[in-house]
């Protein structure tokens, strides 16, 4: 599993970056609202990307910077536009205190990391954290801390090992 | 070795493995949706998978529909169309187009789902299809496009969360009533990675119409699909729609020893009408709570609350008023056979009469797209399923959901109104003849 901490946007999730932290039940609209959704581009969806919650961040999020949320977050639509505006806006990955489950299943769909991590809380916005997937840790620099995330499931781990759920498939159909 | 749920023997029959809750399977998939707005990403998932000359699973069992900006209100949105239009032709693939229908009310009014099929929906609200026996849930574009190539897709089998109902609802209390209650007692994030599983004689007795309100909202407590156990009445909706005798013997229903996350027991008649209040489903009251809320819109339609009987309810609410002076009312049509419908039984001119504008069949207002966009500090009544900041507009308005009865209640007020200080017909009255079950 060398090449899990690359994500397919370029950035790698074991770098340390900044903490965007959002509270509990963010759902897909709060991401990204649907007047934009006409669009399936991940750069002019992520221009958008928690545009009525927070306008700030498409102007001034960093690529490998990090989402950290509370309770639930993506709960609500399937649209995959939502993870993939934050692939996009070059999140390297999401930590939550839980994810709805289409939005989990999305995000490791596109190879954007997500983390299940009870202790998410702990984390500030602004903070530095990084995450390393191999050992589901998330690492707090700003703090000086670290906490525990439940590691993927063996079932998503080979998913993700081989390469994804398309790799998977075009293996699978012979292509 | 205990019996299994529905979801576990549906599941195992698809994957041909001895499905339980925890499993990962690969299953076979018997039909496949995606609407405007996640088919054209699902696409460049097929092409990149499988080539863009490839077969897709199965065009017959493939449906794809114009519903959510439709008409478009927007170049991208036309553009999305063509791609879907042009995906299905050359693919073979069913196609419906605008003004045809939200997607979860074509599906199963043009019979595309069956007892014991594996559905997968581009449309969180794809749990539909749970309310006839199928094992209906929610996939994103990739997973939907994957799947189109190889009819197969993974799942994690869930753990059931049993909801039993049992005696006789209220007048003027109804399945969305009791949903709502659902999703405010467990919670918007319950039934994450469950399936919900509705039974008890409440819900046998329920018309499939009313079932399909429960199955459509299993999502919003995060449920991965909504179960009814097929019956006599589901095969009788679907021999009416279809033409085709269904056979039963087939069908599944939990085993009485199966094993249950969780068991929750309801009263029928000790639940009042309900409404959830902003800005989460989950925010369930009865209506007694929140009465005299002044109301600036009122929203009758959505995949959840969008059929004929839904409609009809409104409209005999508001036969011979009209519409309090402080509010408008948007009524949208799940599909042109509702739409139809409502002309030929009068309650197009019933609503029209009373104020409402109707509009085409669709998806209308339900996520702020278009035709009823609510602005700063508007307060919206609605038959849909979510209320989330700015579901319908903007972040500074208000979304209460409630049940068509409610809501028509509601509308003669201009404030939430308990219906059950109207005269409410329910749906096993003679008025519903004509569509029951």
């Amino acid at each position: 599993m060398t090449d899990s901490n690359t994500t397919s946007g370029g950035t790698n999730p074991s770098d340390p970056a900044r903490a965007w932290v959002f509270g509990d039940n963010i759902d897909t609209d709060q991401i990204t609202p649907s007047r934009f959704i006409v669009s399936s581009d991940p750069d002019e969806l992520a221009q958008h990307a928690f545009e009525d919650l927070r306008p700030e961040f498409s102007d001034s999020v960093e690529p490998g910077d990090f989402v950290v949320a509370g309770e639930n977050f993506g709960s609500g639509s399937s649209r995959e536009h939502s993870p993939l505006s934050l692939v996009g806006a070059g999140v390297s990955g999401v930590v939550a205190q839980s994810f709805a489950r289409i939005f989990f299943r999305n995000a490791i769909n596109l190879g954007l990391p997500v983390l299940i991590c009870p202790g998410a809380d702990a984390i500030d916005d602004g903070d530095e954290i990084h995450m390393d997937l191999d050992t589901g840790i998330v690492v707090n620099h700003t703090k000086d801390e670290q906490y525990d995330a439940e590691a993927l499931p063996e079932f998503l781990q080979s998913l993700v090992e081989q390469g994804g759920l398309k790799a998977y498939t075009k293996a699978k159909l012979g292509r | 070795m205990t019996g299994k749920t529905l979801a576990e023997k549906l599941l195992s029959e698809k994957s041909g493995t001895d499905a339980r809750a925890g499993d990962y399977v690969e299953a076979e998939i018997d039909v496949a949706m995606a609407h405007d707005i996640t088919g054209p990403l699902a696409f460049q998932t097929f092409h990149e998978v499988a080539g863009e000359d490839a077969d897709l699973f199965a065009p017959d069992r493939t449906i794809f529909t114009i519903d959510h900006h439709a008409p478009a209100d927007g170049v991208q949105a036309a553009n999305n169309h063509n791609a879907v239009r042009d995906f299905a032709a050359k693919h073979g693939a069913n196609q419906f187009d605008v003004g045809d229908g939200i997607c979860h009310a074509v599906l199963v009014e043009e019979g595309f789902v069956s007892p014991g099929d594996l559905v997968i929906g581009a449309d969180s609200h794809s749990t539909t299809y749970g309310g006839l026996g199928a094992f209906g849930t929610g996939v994103g574009s990739t997973d939907l496009g994957t799947a189109l190539a190889s009819g197969e897709l993974w799942f994690r089998v869930p753990q059931t969360m049993r909801f039993e109902v049992d005696g006789d609802l209220q007048d003027g209390v109804y399945a969305k009533d009791l949903i709502l209650r659902f999703i405010g007692d467990v919670g918007f994030d319950g039934c994450t990675y469950k399936a919900a599983e509705y039974a008890g004689s409440t819900i046998e007795s329920l018309p499939i119409h009313e079932r399909l309100v429960l199955s459509n909202m299993a999502i919003e407590m995060g449920g991965k699909t909504g179960l009814v156990a097929p019956d006599d009445r589901t095969a009788a909706y679907l021999e009416r729609q279809t033409g085709n005798e269904i056979d039963l013997d087939d069908a599944f229903r939990s085993d009485d020893d199966a094993d249950y996350e969780s068991v929750h027991t309801y009263d029928a008649a000790e639940l009042a009408p309900q409404v959830s209040k902003p800005s989460n489903p989950e925010n369930a009251v009865d209506v007694t709570d929140v009465e005299g809320t002044e109301i600036d819109q009122l929203f009758v339609g959505t995949c959840t609350n969008g059929r004929y009987e839904d409609i009809k309810i409104v409209a005999d609410i508001l036969e011979g008023e009209t519409l309090a002076p402080n509010v408008r009312m948007v009524v949208v049509p799940a599909s042109k056979s509702v739409y139809r419908h409502m002309l030929n039984t009068g309650v197009f001119q019933t609503l029209t009469d009373a104020g409402a504008v109707i509009q085409n069949a669709g998806c209308g207002p339900c996520a702020g797209y278009h035709q009823g966009v609510l602005g700063d500090g508007d307060v919206c009544l609605a038959t849909a399923n979510r209320n989330f900041p700015g579901r319908e507009g903007s972040m500074e308005s208000n979304v209460y959901l409630a049940s068509p009865a409610t809501v028509g209640a509601s509308a003669l007020y201009g404030e939430i109104t308990d219906p059950r200080n109207i005269q409410t017909n329910r749906y096993d009255d003679t008025i519903f003849a004509e569509v029951l079950p």
